[in-house]
């Protein structure tokens, strides 16, 4: 892992005194189907609350990490410890967001997001989930959507339906792939901004792929920088802009700055 | 904040001509439905009267439209009045209803196992392809010589021949679920059953549907065909005498008959999969019922 030169700009100098919930140590993946070095030797730790965002050029191993974190996959070498147990298949405390939001349309809006409730502990308990849905539904102002199908949603309100389809079961870590890529920009940023409040509201850890600067900066404690082939962590660059943040921090030259130094690192590293 | 000045300014170019703009559609298409298959319908009789009354067929191998609906007539009455035709009807109607219940579960198993498994697909799925490129109706004599000249031998020729687009819509529907939809079930940490029946399942009923579909319009041909060749005492052995007595306007009119069985099934499947899978929008079963 390399540390930032003093140089740059939004530079923590130590780790946040944060309980640690991920740990990865030397996680590699080599898919053996045609031996592609996906990633090699990430190590990094998340803290309890914080807000990474994992950022790189294509095919450098993003969303390769994600399912390795997710345990939807097993990594090559190395492990990953979550919350003190090892990960070594799903998880009731990850909750995962892909670029897509994936509704079943033949169930109705609630009957989407209790369906993580309805796998794990059944009908009836997904029933009583019900209400909790609701309650997320009009977080995400999604109030009176409730019995609708998801062919009648708009890619913003499907993706703001699968946001709480993640958050009924309560998870400590949400895993988010690129999750708003799909969105416009208005409606981006305002998912940006949800994202925010629901993460702070709840003390939960998440880790954001994207393949947005600004995006990455603005809702981020810290950034990983990637490059790829093998997929590898180049660089982590702490944004220590104020909390909350909002969206007219984006003006401000601190943002801009951030914003330089990150694109900066990405251009290096394709032309190397 | 200012206002905005564009550069050159936005204005209308009068050479531009007229922006309103109209979809072409040919007068024909504008034509409503029920009044066009009228008129097809009625070319088609006019034809057929044409053709007869120049007498270039014999009337023996093609009867006029009169006879053809007096005859239409006659066996309408004798099917509502529970006179002789009614029975054979009536066992034609069994022997496709079994058939393609039997279809229906073989198919859906089979489907389910070689879409499902990589068992099935390896070692069964060559297997089943193999059987589908043989000509199915060959086997009917040796159901016949099997099951015997009864309703069981049209039941299995019925059934074979409707299982295979079953399977292969079932297991191509299983395969329908994207990447994504299965890594959501996989972190919400499904089991393989709950994928197959909440999601796999689910998402491939179009596909399925259209192998049921399919399999509709071959459990009648598989009933008739196995009358044809094994006897007994259904439609397709009235279709067979009326056919050997040189009686066309009968063979006719009972054709028209069958074909209204035929079509009730597959209105009741298409019905059946407006009412279940009722997110998908599948133009084959729009156009009909
Ligand atoms: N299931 C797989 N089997 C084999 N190779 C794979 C598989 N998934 C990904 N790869 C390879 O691993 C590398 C990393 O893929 P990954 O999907 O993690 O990239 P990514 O950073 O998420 O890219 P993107 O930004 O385009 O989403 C790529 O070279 C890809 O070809
Ligand atoms: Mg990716």
């Amino acid at each position: 892992m390399i540390l930032l030169s003093t140089a740059t700009p939004g530079t923590a100098t130590a780790d946040s005194p944060r309980a640690l919930v991920y740990e990865l140590s030397d996680v590699g993946k080599t898919y053996a189907r045609n031996k592609v070095v996906a990633l090699e030797n990430v190590s990094l730790t998340l803290g309890k609350g914080s807000f990474s965002s994992v950022i790189g050029s294509s095919g450098c191993g993003k969303s390769t990490l994600l399912k390795i974190m997710a345990g939807l996959i097993p990594p090559t070498t190395g492990r990953v410890v979550l919350q003190g147990r090892p990960v070594t298949g799903a998880r009731r405390d990850i909750g995962m967001m892909f670029q897509q939001a994936t509704l079943f349309p033949w169930l109705t809006t609630v009957e989407n997001i209790v369906l993580p409730i309805r796998i794990r502990d059944g009908r009836a308990a997904a029933a009583r989930a019900r209400e909790q849905a609701h309650d997320l539904l009009e977080v995400v102002g999604l109030k009176g959507f409730e019995t609708v199908y998801p062919n009648e949603l708009s890619g913003g309100m499907a993706q703001r339906a699968s946001i709480c389809r993640m958050l009924i079961t309560e998870p400590a870590v949400l895993l988010l792939d690129e999750p708003f890529s799909a969105l416009d920009e208005l409606s981006r940023d305002f998912m940006n901004m949800e994202l925010q409040r629901i993460c702070t509201e709840r003390d939960a850890t998440a880790f954001l792929v994207t393949h947005s600067i600004p995006e990455a900066v603005i809702l981020s404690d810290r950034v990983l920088v990637m490059k790829p082939r093998p997929g590898r962590l180049a660089e982590i660059v702490e944004i220590d802009l104020p909390r909350p943040r909002t969206l007219d921090m984006v003006t401000t030259p601190k943002f801009g700055k951030l914003v330089d130094y990150i694109r900066n690192l990405l251009d290096k590293e394709a032309d190397a | 904040m200012t206002a905005t000045t564009v550069t050159p300014r936005l204005e209308e170019d009068p050479a531009a001509g007229d922006t309103i703009w109209t979809e072409r559609t040919s007068w024909l298409d504008s034509v409503p439905r029920a009044v066009s298959m009228a008129v097809v319908f009625a070319v088609f009789v006019g034809l057929w009267q044409f053709v007869s009354w120049l007498e270039v067929v014999s009337p023996i191998i093609l009867p006029t439209p009169g006879e053809t609906l007096a005859d239409l007539i006659f066996v309408g009455q004798n099917l509502l009045s529970g006179g002789y035709m009614l029975p054979a009807l009536w066992i034609t109607m069994k022997e496709v209803f079994y058939g393609f219940a039997l279809a229906i579960f073989l198919g859906f198993s089979l489907g389910v196992l070689v879409g499902e498994t990589s068992f099935g697909e390896r070692a069964i799925m060559p297997y089943l392809v193999a059987i589908d490129t043989m000509p199915k109706v060959a086997f009917a004599p040796l159901f016949v010589a099997w099951l015997g000249f009864g309703i069981e031998s049209k039941v299995a020729l019925a059934a074979f021949i409707a299982t295979f687009p079953i399977i292969v819509g079932t297991a191509a529907g299983l395969h329908v679920a994207d990447e994504n939809a299965r890594m959501l079930f996989k972190t919400m940490g499904a089991t393989r059953m709950q994928t197959l029946i909440q999601m796999k399942l689910p998402m491939g009923l179009p596909q399925i549907f259209t192998g049921l579909k399919i399999g509709a319009v071959g459990v009648m041909a598989g009933a008739i065909t196995g009358e044809f060749l094994g006897g007994g005492k259904g439609f397709g052995e009235l279709i067979r005498v009326a056919a050997s007595q040189l009686n066309t306007p009968r063979v006719f009119s009972l054709i028209l008959y069958l074909s209204l069985l035929g079509l009730a099934l597959f209105a009741s499947v298409s019905w059946l999969q407006r009412k279940i899978v009722f997110w998908h929008k599948d133009r084959v079963g729009e156009t009909h019922a």
